[in-house]
């Protein structure tokens, strides 16, 4: 771990409620090495969420600058955020977020119709990021075919399938059974350790923040050092 | 796997919806094509007029007439090619929903004038020759069964009594305008017995056809002709051929005026329909539009997605509706065929049919795509479906 890949300065994130103005997140500024697997932790409604989706591009800050790989996302404009998001993060979500009418493949293959490549060079790709998650079986599976571990283990594959270099993660293990989950957990730890993606992970889940290599606590829009409970 | 797939398995996604809604759009399609060439076929003699044709009927009104010693002094006005006469018959054939208009007319002339009426020349001779011959368009004689030869009576209305004529050719319509339905006989045959039944109607015309040299010349023309007979006993009016049916088309032309609304008012409902599908769509699929910009497509590629599925669905209405159009037409054509003498689905129609299809997709399309768009991606991610 070694330079800073994600470096956050000052920043300020609130939502507008009619005239009523919610501040979220509040004068926050941190720092995440590259090669990191982070967990982010909270209560539920302390901004986790809200701050994955500034650090992953698909959100605005009110102010601050987030800089990420050396880029101020926060001055990008919409399209080139569009853009800079296709080739530098992958997502996973809670529900997984698959596009039901398209099979395992289809939905890994999708980032990868926004680049150059051929017909062929995709395939290879979606077999190697269907091969990495270990579901080369289930390739003309559709989501609803698939139980909730598997559609899981698809995301992670169209979250890796064009590379990135930071994989953001809200909850991933959040609708899996304990089994599920801890799978999960291995596939993303692999991940980093062999495929040095970083990782940051919101989670309620202590036992899934015990897989991350370090651990960040929000608590009503700011951070804390440690936790002042363990009740998550 | 491309993004046209996607469009196909997303139209697929709720069979029943897209059904219906395809469905819907056939049907107003189809009934907007119908209206249209409803509309069409009323103006359909106006359309067929030619401009090198003059009509003059007397002054006054078209139930009185013209001494046929008129057309001696029209022929020498200056511009004037031809001219030829007839008379509104009004014979019924066996019983009164049979009708179709027939006409007693100086043959030779006539069909001079009325070059969009082809007749084999053994025919046109053999009608020429026998003062109880008629001829008749092919589709009024396809609809009667008529064979060359054989005796058919009219009913008098207007001329009391029971008339044979005997068929003696079937004349084509030289353009799609042209009118295959009408009975045309003799006028002779027809003076001859009015000389005896109502001598005061003998050697009178109903109105006579002019045929003129330059279309240019028409007002000049017909300004002459009326001059001519000013001040005479049965004072003229002469006007162009098409506006002398328009004449009777405008009589209707608030009906007409009607169903042109109503053709508009019914692409009008589809719009709506189509719009409410589209936008029934587009909220439950925007977690998944969400999804697809965090991915880093972009407002481009949604509005495509959703304009994509709102044009299949309604180009596949319009395709079926039009397709349906053609034999609805056809049995129109057939059932109504005495009162719309020429019932064809246009070019025109089919264009106006693709240009209404475009204006819903693009009209239904419109507000889903805008909000979809506008939708910024964690708001859309927390909408769950
Ligand atoms: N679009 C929005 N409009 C208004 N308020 C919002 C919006 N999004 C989030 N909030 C508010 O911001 C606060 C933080 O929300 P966020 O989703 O980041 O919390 P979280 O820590 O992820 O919670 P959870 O653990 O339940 O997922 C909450 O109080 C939430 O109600
Ligand atoms: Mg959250």
């Amino acid at each position: 771990m070694s330079e800073p890949i994600v470096l956050v300065k000052n920043l300020l994130k609130s939502y507008r409620r009619g005239s009523e103005i919610i501040p979220v997140l509040e004068d926050i500024s941190f720092a995440i090495d590259r090669g990191d697997f982070l967990a982010l932790m909270g209560p539920s409604g302390s901004g986790k969420s809200t701050l994955l989706n500034l650090l992953a591009g698909i959100d605005y800050p009110d102010s601050g600058e987030i800089i990420v790989g050396g880029i101020d996302i926060s001055a990008l404009s919409e399209t080139q955020l569009s853009m800079w998001r296709a080739l530098n993060v992958g997502f996973i979500f809670q529900f997984y977020n698959l596009i039901p009418v398209l099979t395992a493949f289809e939905n890994v293959e999708l980032p990868l119709l926004l680049s150059p490549l051929s017909r062929k060079q995709r395939r290879s790709h979606v077999e190697a990021a269907l091969e990495i998650v270990n579901l080369m079986d289930r390739l003309n599976h559709y989501p609803s075919e698939l139980s909730g571990g598997q559609q899981q283990r698809v995301a992670i594959a169209r979250a890796i399938v064009s590379d990135p270099s930071i994989i953001v993660a809200d909850e991933p293990t959040g609708d899996l059974d304990r089994a599920s989950a801890v799978d999960i957990l291995e596939l993303m730890s692999n991940l980093n350790r062999e495929f040095s993606k970083t990782i940051i992970m919101v989670t309620h889940d202590p036992r899934a923040a015990k897989r991350a290599r370090s651990i960040m606590y929000l608590d009503k829009g700011t951070l804390k050092d440690a936790p002042a409970e363990s009740a998550f | 796997m491309h993004l046209l797939n996607l469009l196909f398995r997303n139209v697929l996604r709720h069979k029943l919806r897209s059904a219906l809604t395809i469905a819907a759009v056939a049907v107003a399609i189809l009934a907007f094509g119908i209206l249209r060439t409803v509309v069409g076929a009323w103006y359909v003699g106006v359309e067929a007029s030619s401009a090198n044709r003059l009509v003059t009927r007397n002054a006054i009104s078209l139930i009185f007439y013209l001494p046929i010693s008129y057309k001696e002094k029209m022929q020498t006005i200056p511009g004037v090619k031809n001219v030829s006469y007839g008379n509104w018959f009004g014979g019924i054939y066996i019983d009164e929903k049979n009708f179709f208009p027939n006409f007693a007319i100086e043959p030779k002339g006539y069909l001079e004038l009325y070059p969009e009426l082809v007749l084999k020349e053994e025919d046109k001779k053999a009608f020429i020759k026998d003062r109880k011959g008629f001829i008749a368009g092919k589709k009024l004689v396809e609809r009667f069964g008529w064979n060359i030869g054989d005796t058919v009576t009219l009913k008098g209305t207007i001329f009391q009594g029971n008339w044979d004529f005997i068929l003696r050719g079937i004349y084509r319509g030289r353009d799609k305008s042209t009118d295959e339905t009408t009975f045309l006989f003799h006028w002779d045959y027809l003076n001859e017995r009015v000389r005896k039944n109502m001598p005061a109607l003998a050697d009178h015309a109903g109105y006579f056809v002019i045929g003129i040299k330059d279309p240019s010349m028409a007002a000049e023309i017909s300004r002459a002709v009326d001059m001519t007979f000013k001040n005479s006993l049965a004072e003229t009016l002469t006007e162009t051929e098409r506006a002398f049916n328009l004449s009777f088309v405008a009589m209707t032309e608030a009906i007409v005026i009607a169903i042109e609304l109503v053709s508009y008012v019914v692409i009008f409902i589809i719009m709506a329909v189509a719009a409410n599908t589209m936008a029934m769509t587009a909220r439950e699929r925007r977690a998944e539009y969400a999804i697809f910009k965090t991915l880093g497509f972009r407002g481009i590629h949604i509005a495509s997605m959703i304009y994509g599925e709102s044009f299949l669905i309604t180009m596949l209405g319009c395709a079926i509706g039009v397709a349906v159009s053609y034999p609805v037409a056809n049995a129109f054509s057939s059932e109504l065929g005495a009162y719309f003498p020429v019932f064809n689905i246009s070019g025109e129609t089919i264009f106006m049919d693709v240009v209404a299809s475009v204006v819903v997709a693009l009209a239904a399309g419109f507000f889903p795509t805008l909000r979809a768009v506008k939708t910024n991606i964690a708001q859309g991610l927390r909408s769950k479906t």
